[in-house]
């Protein structure tokens, strides 16, 4: 299994991405959307941005499996993390 | 078999003895600071989910404190780490296909750009430093004690409140720093043996490593700027 090179193109075209991705999140930012959309638009960049910059940067698309599993398993405990938190604290009301 | 092992083994200098081949070292190398980031990220993740409980518990209070924020040079600051994590790519790639000059090349602009996003930071703390916005008594003889009509404060938010948002600004923020500084220092070594041409197509996973590394920093950052310096800004901020 040899490495796979990310042409020149690929990494240019993902800067671009991101720095668009930057000037949109600060003019959403702006805009009074209603309810929690604001924080809804604001995170779906920032996660659309991150996962940019760990498939293409971070070279996780040609990565092997185990770095895959490595990667979600981090996403997993951090689900665990804010899950059983927010569980606690979002419920302390309901009795 | 034994022979073949030892030849391969005396084929690169780089190759450490426990590892059958370059590709198998570096695959090891990969998965060994993927792991390392995967600690990083329960580590920032603790600190996210504390600014998470607070703003949901003081959402005025983060609104008004985030508000004060500057705005600009924290766009700044986005870019410029978007731009050093674009250079630090060109640098594993310039490494990756022998382009040998283009890498130093990158590899100074990646951290000229740190060290810039670490200025501009500089000049961040110190206006909040002026405005007495830095939490607590960690600065002695300059308490946490702003102006409340600076701050746009609206009747039943209270400061305590804006001090919490801004003790979480300065751990986090402070926490990232500390980050770069480490990362601006690994990659002076990889700089160094850059210069002194230890890399090649064959032998680069420690400037790929250490890309990983400041790549991760700046996923860091691209949470955190929308998180402390927006989250306010369409309640009409300042």
């Amino acid at each position: 299994m040899s490495e796979h090179i990310v042409p020149v193109k690929v990494y240019v075209s993902i800067f671009l991405a991101l720095m668009v991705g930057t000037a949109v999140t600060v003019l959403a930012a702006f805009q009074d959307f209603p309810g929690a959309l604001n924080v809804i638009v604001a995170m779906t960049i920032a996660v659309v941005k991150a996962t940019l910059v760990v498939l293409y940067f971070m070279h996780v698309r040609y990565s092997a499996r185990l770095i895959w599993v490595i990667v979600a398993s981090a996403l997993f405990w951090m689900g665990i993390l804010f899950a059983l938190t927010f569980s606690d604290y979002w419920t302390r009301g309901w009795l | 078999m034994a022979e073949s092992y030892v030849e391969h083994e005396a084929s690169h200098p780089a190759l450490q003895h426990h590892f059958e081949n370059l590709e198998q070292q570096r695959e090891a190398g990969t998965l060994g600071m993927w792991v390392f980031l995967v600690t990083e990220i329960m580590f920032f993740g603790g600190m996210f989910l504390a600014y998470t409980l607070y703003r949901s518990k003081f959402p005025e209070a983060f609104a008004i404190a985030s508000n004060h924020l500057d705005i600009k040079l924290g766009a700044i600051n986005t870019a410029v780490l978007i731009l050093s994590s674009f250079t630090m790519a060109m640098a594993v790639y310039s490494t990756q296909v022998g382009k040998l000059r283009a890498q130093i090349i990158y590899l100074v602009l990646t951290i000229v750009l740190g060290l810039a996003f670490l200025g501009i930071k500089g000049v961040e703390y110190h206006e909040k430093y002026v405005d007495h916005l830095i939490p607590g008594t960690l600065i002695p003889g300059n308490p946490f004690n702003p102006d409340p009509h600076a701050m746009h404060l609206t009747q039943g938010v209270l400061m305590q409140h804006v001090q919490m948002f801004y003790w979480i600004y300065f751990a986090m923020t402070g926490m990232h720093a500390l980050h770069m500084i480490i990362g601006v220092g690994l990659l002076s070594v990889i700089l160094y043996f850059s210069v002194k041409g230890r890399y090649s197509p064959e032998y680069h996973n420690p400037v790929e490593v250490a890309g990983l590394y400041w790549h991760f920093v700046d996923i860091v950052w691209i949470f955190l700027f929308p998180l402390l310096y927006l989250l306010g800004r369409h309640l009409g901020g300042h």
